[in-house]
């Protein structure tokens, strides 16, 4: 039977027996068995995020320790400016920052966090991309620093407005943490790495945890009423009404940061006219982006009518046009909206908030309106 | 006197006479999860058996629903659009999705009854 076949290659986080025990539907995700949603179901874990707290299992994801050979981590950090745009020289101890591989013509290899933990920096990467981003960090790096695949860790996230409240229980520094404060922390006791960061728009937490003690950590703070499992349905639509890109999906190796929206997260030390403009790949094409602007841009979508409008489907500007002009990368129903919400890429003279566009779904032109993102106001604690 | 057929692809279909009313079983529900929207066909529409006729849209995913059986859309359940949920709640009695005139009964001879449909997600 080849579903079983399937199953069976899958690979299970530390956490795979805990979801099984709490009802969780699992199904195949980057090359894990993963929880979709618990009993409850993805509207409901959805809402419980937005205004209590939800537990995510992320295990799937790649957690890599950049070790500088040197012992001084701006050495790091300057290496590590070789292969994203962002300025990560300047990311104070204790800080992180969101940051993006690029590919020699200017697309995204991988979306990702970059830590300082003073002696050394700490990424988080993607599960679909961590075999290569790993491979991308050997190839370039290591004449600079020790590459460590922090394979025996888990990553539990804790996003929702109970978070805190929750976490602090467990952690008396969390409550003095502001957005993006990463650093080693004793949780329960056990030796984690906290960061108040997230992706689903609402204050919260990531917490890497030794796998052998994840387990424990999620159901301690399972046992707070206020905390509910929450599956990757509910992350998917909680990030989409963030306005968050998936990669993957929202970027690839075709999009650049200015395509994709991103210019936020590249600092002016690396642009052009910078301290340290370029020098990471594809830095032409993006400086090019950023000084005579991209052709496409990434929008935010909203419908009038409830028919959800979902990945894939084409964009074009009138009702009978037969040249799409883009496409939709995500969309689905945002529960916190009670509403359709998508994103996709149009051409720039049609990205203007409230520009009028079509969406063909189902052979029908539904109309939507280019609109602002994030959809649901973010509430990190800056 | 009403009889309750299902098919294989878990639609309902309760037969009154010649009129036929459609919707998704309680089962399909449960494996779609929480529904928010449901595009049905127009009043009048010829549907062939085995036609996409109807889409059930849930969080994460769009669905076909078949025409169980050939005939003309009679009517449609209006409540649908307003209140999606109802499918979660009630998929097997207010949550029904359309009424059709049976174009030919003969049709009705592939269709489960209630213990064969049991049977068939059990």
């Amino acid at each position: 039977m080849s579903v079983r076949d399937d199953k069976d290659s899958l690979k299970r986080t530390p956490l795979y027996d805990l979801h099984v025990s709490l009802g969780g539907k699992m199904v195949p995700f980057a090359g894990y068995d993963m929880p979709v949603q618990y009993p409850a179901g993805v509207l409901k874990e959805h809402l419980h995020t937005r205004s209590s707290a939800g537990l995510f299992d992320v295990s799937h994801m790649g957690q890599l320790a950049l070790r500088p050979k040197s012992g001084k981590v701006e050495d790091a950090a300057r290496a590590l400016e070789r292969l994203v745009p962002q300025d990560i020289v300047a990311i104070a101890p204790g800080r992180q920052r969101y940051a993006q591989f690029t590919n020699t013509d200017g697309g995204i290899l991988d979306d990702l966090m970059v830590a300082n933990f003073g002696d050394h920096l700490f990424l988080v990467v993607n599960a679909a991309c961590k075999a290569e981003d790993e491979a991308h960090l050997r190839a370039n790096l290591s004449d600079d620093c020790v590459i460590d695949s922090l394979e025996g860790r888990a990553l539990i996230a804790l996003q929702g407005p109970k978070a805190e409240a929750a976490l602090a229980k467990l952690c008396a520094e969390v409550p003095s943490m502001t957005f993006m404060d990463a650093g080693p922390h004793k949780v329960a006791g056990l030796a984690c790495f906290v960061s108040r960061s997230g992706y689903t728009g609402e204050d919260g937490f990531e917490i890497s945890v030794p796998a052998g003690d994840a387990e424990r950590l999620a159901k301690t703070l399972l046992e707070n009423p206020d905390v509910m499992p929450i599956g990757l349905g509910a992350r998917d639509s909680l990030r989409l009404e963030a306005g968050l890109c998936l990669y993957g999906h929202d970027i690839d190796t075709a999009t650049t940061p200015v395509e994709a929206a991103l210019e936020w997260s590249v600092q002016k030390s690396r642009r052009s006219g910078g301290a340290r403009a370029g020098g990471f790949p594809g830095a032409e094409k993006i400086l090019a982006h950023f000084d005579n602007g991209a052709s496409r841009r990434r929008v935010g979508l909203r419908a009038e009518g409830r028919a959800p409008v979902r990945e894939g489907a084409l964009l074009f500007a009138d009702a009978t046009s037969s040249e799409p002009i883009g496409k939709v990368t995500s969309g689905g129903f945002g529960p916190s909206l009670n509403a359709p919400v998508a994103m996709g890429y149009v051409p720039v003279t049609q990205s203007a908030l409230g520009t009028q566009i079509f969406a063909e779904v189902r052979g029908q032109r539904l109309p939507l309106t280019v609109a602002a993102m994030p959809f649901v106001k973010n509430t990190y604690k800056r | 006197m009403t009889t309750t057929l299902y098919t294989s692809d878990h639609e309902w279909l309760a037969i009154d006479g010649d009129v036929a009313t459609v919707g998704i079983t309680d089962y399909a529900q449960s494996q779609l999860g929480d529904v928010v929207f449901v595009e049905l066909p127009k009043v009048g529409r010829a549907l062939k058996k085995a036609e996409a006729a109807a889409v059930v849209e849930s969080v994460k995913a769009a669905s076909d629903v078949y025409a169980p059986i050939s005939g003309e859309v009679l009517e449609t359940n209006a409540e649908l659009a307003g209140e999606p949920a109802l499918v979660n709640s009630d998929a097997q009695g207010k949550a029904w999705f359309f009424k059709i005139k049976i174009a030919d009964k003969s049709e009705l001879g592939g269709l489960m009854d209630e213990a064969a449909y049991k049977a068939h997600t059990a």
